[in-house]
């Protein structure tokens, strides 16, 4: 009744093919930006940009990324944290070799040189699938960790092995570094974002994109109607090690600081993000979203749920935490196996026939 | 009506007071979950005993309650950030993180934020250089000193003599575990002993390889960088290659009972570092049975009371509480804020007096803090378990380390740190 299609009449075919073919959902999406751009900078407090917003917009890229890579063109990838490492220590060398480069062409730098690694990486992908395709992957997680812990050269010598990030500025604000204020730190990741997410539904649902899902959905069938595997499962996985790079420069620089290696870029953090892909949906954008924004949002609600309202003891609250954050994966991946952006749609779906549905 | 109106007067009467009445907020980002769990709870009962008996016993410090802000960090730089922004706006006076890895992420967001990080025995270590680092102390002792009274104490036991000795380092590879490898270095060409390093990754659990090397390159001593669960699994380790437990010595972190107690009589002889007393033999746990514990405040679930990791969280909030009376003194303020409280720290004597009047004597050795000097005087001593006794025992005095060699990469590394942030020297008078 409310969420129609009625009257919302398309006049040429570009018209028909934009992203959000619903007026309603245009609006939705640009009061969405410009409460994102506008309003947010000037409400958030540091709390809210280093342990929510950061988190969830860094991690947003990581899940576009590897959703590029698994969910579209099918390619399963456990070396996520990996390159996530090789995009920060990129951009710490970048950083301090170069001190004058501005700090956005170092992030994207250090995303290309991540897409160089991750073509490397991707390779095998040419001769093996699947399960095979994932402890591959797996070996590059562990190989390159262990290179950024093994070789100094990485870390500038410095003795603990950790990297900082020193101070750098856009428009005379600081965005890395110690002084670095909340708000700029915030709109500095939330362009890259929108920008970077803008350009992955583009490529998507393009010539790219269309070839990507065809290998995924069946190779052999993909190569005989013409598409190359070869440059195919070669650029999903340069695109999508450039998403997960840019991703890994700004969780070290913006996000964090001071990065050590094994801690933050290690298996775990591999995992995370393809439990976000998962649980958001394979082969959706939305999908990478909402599933940064479930798990990266929910332990935090529930931990002030139950550590700053309620009063529990901090053991037990993490422990609740834990039980229900994999309670809730089960739950949403019983009753909707394809994802919570499928959920999404299918309420979308609903609401449209709302309240007559036949 | 009328019983709306006197709670609506009660609740306002609360909220006002609750506002007009200072406290001291004592932030404490501990874990209590995860691989580390075994190492952080006992750390964070005692500290949380410690703030507790304050209020109980003395009504707070200089009159105004301490508050405990708790928050679970399961030692993740990243939830450690999180915690850190939560609890700063509540009035936090200082950080205590006990992990090496929080405290680098802190050191520049704190030093901005004007709060003081206290890293006690662990975190940066050229911290000590308070020209460069307004804000960190690590005050009474760092790693670079543990590597060096390691070093000592073999030295001592080979009549001085090292020269073509073989040292192995068993360290969490971290930057944690890292940290004394430079010192170890610059220790083995002074001393002439060959250094091998052995790094075991997060969390640690399995070590076979590692101890199968040293099985096979046969060191003659080994030392240990290890955290959590890695400590209970390495002594186990080296228990299964029947390695000679008095040769093998860990940094104070790998010395509670609770890393060697799974290895039962095996690990009896196995040495550690530490830097305070052992055992349960001061006064003051009899004012925690009293105040807190008989009163039924005490944090967790009171088992760990007089073991060396409580001790230690103990010794932290003390010398915490201590630096708050100093700075109470110095400010005349009963209420003081972060800055002044970085100010009592910087001001900080710890005499034997003192720790005699707190139901602590000979706890601690005796130490101040300097305006240059934020690492105090770096006394280690050795202690080795008794697992017949099932007790920790000091079996050197409180000696200090090499500082000729130590002073010289703090200042390198403090300079490098300086360059590579552009901070500028302050003046120390």
């Amino acid at each position: 009744m409310f969420y129609r299609q009625a009257g919302d009449f398309k006049k040429s075919y570009r018209e028909d093919i934009q992203t959000f073919p619903l007026r309603q959902d245009r609006w939705a999406y640009y009061a969405l930006m410009l409460v994102a751009f506008c309003v947010v900078p000037f409400v958030i407090n540091d709390y809210w940009v280093s342990a929510v917003l950061l988190p969830f917009l860094i991690l947003s890229i990581a899940a576009l990324g590897l959703n590029i890579l698994t969910g579209y063109c099918g390619q399963v990838s456990l070396g996520t944290g990996g390159f996530m490492a090789v995009g920060a220590y990129s951009c710490y060398k970048l950083m301090t070799a170069f001190p004058d480069l501005n700090i956005m062409i170092v992030v994207l730098l250090a995303g290309l040189v991540t897409a160089m690694v991750g073509l490397i990486f991707g390779i095998p992908s040419l001769r093996i699938k699947g399960f095979y395709l994932a402890v591959a992957t797996l070996a590059a997680q562990f190989f390159l960790v262990w290179l950024f812990n093994k070789v100094p050269w990485f870390y500038n010598n410095s003795a603990s092995g950790q990297i900082n990030a020193p101070a750098r500025s856009m428009f005379g604000f600081d965005v890395t570094g110690a002084e670095a204020e909340g708000p700029a730190r915030y709109l500095f990741c939330l362009t890259l974002v929108v920008v970077l997410a803008w350009a992955a539904r583009n490529l998507t649902r393009g010539r790219v994109g269309r070839s990507w899902m065809a290998i995924r959905d069946m190779d052999i069938a993909a190569e005989i109607i013409g598409v190359n595997p070869l440059k195919t499962k070669l650029s999903a996985f340069a695109i999508s090690s450039f998403y997960i790079g840019v991703a890994g420069a700004l969780f070290f620089s913006v996000y964090l600081g001071a990065v050590e290696v094994g801690e933050v870029f290690g298996i775990n953090q591999s995992f995370l993000i393809l439990f976000m892909i998962i649980i958001g949906g394979l082969g959706s954008i939305l999908g990478s979203f909402i599933g940064a924004a479930f798990l990266v949002l929910v332990p935090v609600l529930l931990k002030n749920i139950m550590v700053g309202w309620l009063g529990w003891p901090t053991d037990i609250a993490a422990h609740i935490e834990i039980i229900t954050i994999g309670g809730l994966i089960m739950l949403f991946l019983i009753v909707e196996p394809h994802g919570l952006a499928q959920l999404w749609r299918i309420t979308k779906e609903k609401l449209l026939l709302w309240p007559f549905p036949h | 009506m009328k019983g709306l109106s006197v709670a609506g007067i009660a609740l306002a009467m609360t909220l006002t007071s609750t506002a007009a009445m200072a406290e001291l907020v004592f932030p404490s980002l501990s874990y209590r979950t995860g691989p580390y769990a075994v190492n952080g709870i006992p750390y964070a009962d005692g500290y949380a005993d410690y703030l507790t008996l304050v209020n109980e016993r003395d009504g707070g410090v200089g009159g105004v309650k301490t508050k405990l802000i708790e928050c679970e960090t399961a030692y993740n730089t990243q939830k450690g950030v999180e915690c850190y922004e939560a609890t700063k706006g509540e009035g936090a006076l200082v950080y205590q993180p006990l992990s090496t890895g929080i405290t680098y992420q802190l050191i520049p967001k704190a030093t901005a934020d004007g709060i003081a990080v206290h890293s006690m025995g662990y975190g940066r270590t050229s911290a000590k250089n308070g020209k460069v680092f307004s804000h960190i102390f690590n005050y009474p002792v760092n790693y670079w000193d543990g590597a060096s009274h390691a070093i000592n104490h073999i030295l001592d036991e080979n009549g001085g003599d090292i020269k073509g000795k073989k040292i192995a380092l068993v360290f969490h590879n971290s930057a944690y575990g890292k940290e004394p490898i430079r010192t170890l270095e610059e220790l083995s060409k002074k001393h002439g002993f060959e250094l091998i390093q052995i790094p075991v990754d997060h969390p640690g659990q399995e070590q076979k390889s590692q101890w199968l090397q040293i099985r096979r390159t046969r060191p003659d001593n080994v030392l240990m960088w290890g955290w959590g669960v890695m400590n209970q699994v390495a002594i186990q380790e080296a228990a299964n290659i029947r390695y000679p437990m008095e040769n093998f010595i860990g940094i104070w972190w790998s010395g509670s009972e609770n890393d060697v107690l799974p290895a039962g009589a095996k690990a009896n002889g196995y040495k550690a570092l530490t830097f305070h007393a052992v055992g349960n033999d001061f006064p003051v746990f009899e004012d925690i049975q009293t105040h807190v514990v008989d009163k039924g405040l005490a944090a967790g679930a009171g088992d760990q009371i007089g073991t060396v990791l409580y001790n230690r969280g103990m010794y932290a909030a003390m010398l915490a509480v201590e630096a708050a009376k100093t700075a109470q003194e110095m400010h005349g303020a009963a209420d003081i804020t972060a800055e002044q409280m970085r100010d009592g720290m910087e001001a900080l004597v710890m005499t034997e007096e003192k720790m005699s009047s707190l139901g602590m004597p000979g706890f601690g050795p005796e130490f101040n803090v300097s305006c240059d000097n934020h690492g105090g005087p770096g006394l280690g001593a050795v202690q080795q378990w008794d697992a017949d006794a099932g007790q920790w025992s000091l079996i050197t005095d409180f000696a200090p380390s090499d500082m000729d060699v130590i002073q010289g990469l703090i200042d390198e590394d403090s300079s490098a740190f300086a360059k590579e942030n552009e901070i500028e020297m302050r003046e120390c008078a």
